[in-house]
């Protein structure tokens, strides 16, 4: 990785890191910090969806593991919540390894592979919802105990630099990926896998990574989602509204490159929060917004907002310099 | 350096490859012609991996690779192309042969480096940053034996690459093929363009209904009765010479 690649990174986090000590309003820190979770978990489904082209409908399944590990270890056992996170990623990242193995093992590729992880992810919410040691339909309340050991702070700014420290780390992780081998034979996998193979890429062994590091991310935002509300419930957390969230973010921001998740994120919530403002009383605005901004994203911006502002930009781009031509004619 | 020992392959009642068997010593150009649905493509994917043969097996180097993965056996240093070209779409030129470059060099820097240098040699720097999707035939042809070419191959295993081009872009390629042999990579190909075969082929393997009928140099093999049989149907040969004794 060059500074060319790091810089942006570095400078939009930066800024964003500065928000807190303009907004002071507690719903608006709400908002981000929520907005920012749903960010990191799209970022995980970008690894495997956006790069590896593998399209899941179930990160339900690894936000909801990240989310029932940390609040059963804290509540059941007494681990400390900072173990607590790094035992739920890793236990997202092995949910994850396993439902790939047994999906691409038996050569599940689209839309079957999208319905193996949507259904996986259902059958993690029965469970949790039947069974006593998940807390069952009435979910588990993570004790309330503000304490940086307990991963619970006083002040939200704390918990919404925590988080955007997270989602910096996945977007250079991202760049990482974008820059490295593993990256460009996850990307020939997606684009064609015979001839990935014929050219020495183990498509299985890449696909089982991509997965199982999207599973640990993904897992890793559900534990901030318990750690931040201390409330989850089968619903909540294996619920199919986050599988949808999840991707939706990377499509409508652009998928498979670094920043289309967050920017998907923040749109979709954006504007979801601003519908809700000015027609709140009509119940479900937001989500009505969200799936008109699917549509647009779909019909007019295919690589999602990033990739319209690319093309914009390519072709501002063509007219200036057709611009500098005709003036340099003028000139003589 | 390749064995292939009375190799078959069953899709259900058909018979697509039957007991065939071809070796090959390193170095050189050999061809594998037959006519449409000899089985040659078949033969090929069981060289490199795609499909499991149904009985026989393939050495490479003197070990028994029938039932390893393709990336194991690009590993080894067997590289393919595809007939029907294969780009990876969304990616440039570039990335589409630094892909095969990262086999055997971990570095991104190292495997640009080489990417750029293979593209130089197949006639392809000047596309470098086009996406792939965007070439010609030929570009996409040539694009085909960049990456395979990237991997660094012991033996090329060349399916068509001639095919839809036209007489000129034909004479632009046969050199680069040239040129890859005189680095000491084996090649086999596939070749339905009679010229290029003659023209580059040392030795020559006929495929028919899946049965290996002949095996000789190019100019030999072209005038066995066989062969011609198998091409333009029977007493093919003999109407031929009878045609030729006349004309004669």
């Amino acid at each position: 990785m060059t500074a060319r690649d790091l810089i942006p990174i570095v400078v939009l986090a930066a800024l964003a890191a500065l928000l807190p000590l303009v907004v002071t309003s507690s719903p608006v820190m709400n908002f981000l910090v929520f907005t920012l979770i749903v960010a990191l978990g799209a970022q995980g489904w970008n690894i495997l969806g956006g790069f590896g082209g593998q399209f899941s409908f179930g990160h339900a399944a690894f936000f909801g593991t990240g989310a029932y590990v940390t609040a059963i270890l804290q509540l059941r056992f007494g681990v400390n919540a900072w173990a607590g996170l790094l035992l739920a990623m890793a236990a997202g990242a092995a949910v994850a390894w396993t439902i790939g193995f047994l999906s691409f093992r038996s050569g599940l590729r689209g839309s079957y592979f999208a319905l193996v992880t949507l259904a996986f992810a259902e059958v993690f919410r029965i469970l949790a919802n039947a069974t006593a040691f998940t807390g069952g339909a009435a979910g588990l309340l993570i004790k309330l105990d503000v304490h940086p050991a307990n991963l619970q702070f006083a002040d939200r700014a704390v918990f919404y630099w925590l988080v955007l420290a997270f989602v910096t780390g996945v977007l250079l992780l991202t760049r990482w990926i974008q820059r490295s081998r593993f990256g460009a034979q996850l990307v020939a996998v997606r684009e064609n896998e015979d001839a990935a193979k014929a050219l020495g890429v183990d498509s299985l062994k890449v696909k089982l990574r991509a997965i199982a590091l999207s599973g640990a991310v993904t897992a890793l935002s559900g534990c901030l989602y318990a750690q931040y509300f201390l409330y989850i419930d089968a619903h909540i957390a294996y619920g199919s509204w986050i599988s949808v969230e999840l991707l939706l973010a990377p499509i409508i921001g652009g998928v498979g490159t670094v920043f289309g998740p967050v920017v998907g994120a923040l749109t979709l919530h954006g504007l979801g929060e601003l519908a809700k403002q000015f027609a709140g009383r009509i119940p479900g605005i937001d989500l009505i917004v969200f799936g008109g901004v699917l549509v647009l994203a779909v019909a007019f911006a295919r690589g999602g907002i990033l990739g319209l502002l690319e093309r914009l930009r390519d072709r501002g781009r063509g007219m200036m310099t057709r611009g500098a031509k005709e003036v340099s004619h003028a000139g003589r | 350096m390749l064995a292939v020992e009375s190799v078959s392959k069953r899709f259900g009642g058909l018979m697509a490859v039957d007991n065939a068997s071809l070796a090959l010593e390193p170095g050189g150009i050999i061809g594998l012609i037959g006519p449409n649905g000899a089985g040659k493509t078949t033969l090929f994917s069981m060289i490199s991996g795609f499909v499991a043969p149904s009985d026989g097996r393939i050495l490479f180097e003197g070990t028994d690779i029938t039932g390893e993965e393709p990336h194991r056996r690009a590993e080894r240093g067997i590289g393919r192309t595809f007939q029907i070209v294969q780009p990876f779409a969304g990616l440039t030129v570039c990335e589409n042969i630094a892909v095969g470059a990262y086999l055997r060099h971990a570095r991104r820097a190292d495997a640009i480096a080489k990417a750029r240098d293979v593209a130089r040699r197949v006639g392809l720097a000047a596309e470098l940053d086009r996406p792939a999707g965007g070439l010609t035939v030929a570009g996409r042809k040539r694009l085909e034996l960049a990456r395979a070419l990237a991997t660094e191959p012991k033996l090329l295993l060349l399916d068509e690459v001639l095919a839809g081009l036209n007489p000129s872009e034909i004479r632009d390629i046969i050199p680069v093929i040239r040129g890859i042999r005189d680095e000491g990579v084996t090649i086999l190909m596939i070749e339905h363009v009679m010229q290029a075969v003659m023209n580059l082929c040392e030795r020559v393997y006929v495929l028919a209904q899946g049965r290996m009928i002949a095996e000789g140099k190019p100019a030999v093999v072209c005038a066995d009765p066989r062969v011609i049989e198998a091409y333009l149907g029977h007493g093919a040969a003999a109407r031929l010479a009878a045609e030729g004794a006349t004309h004669g």
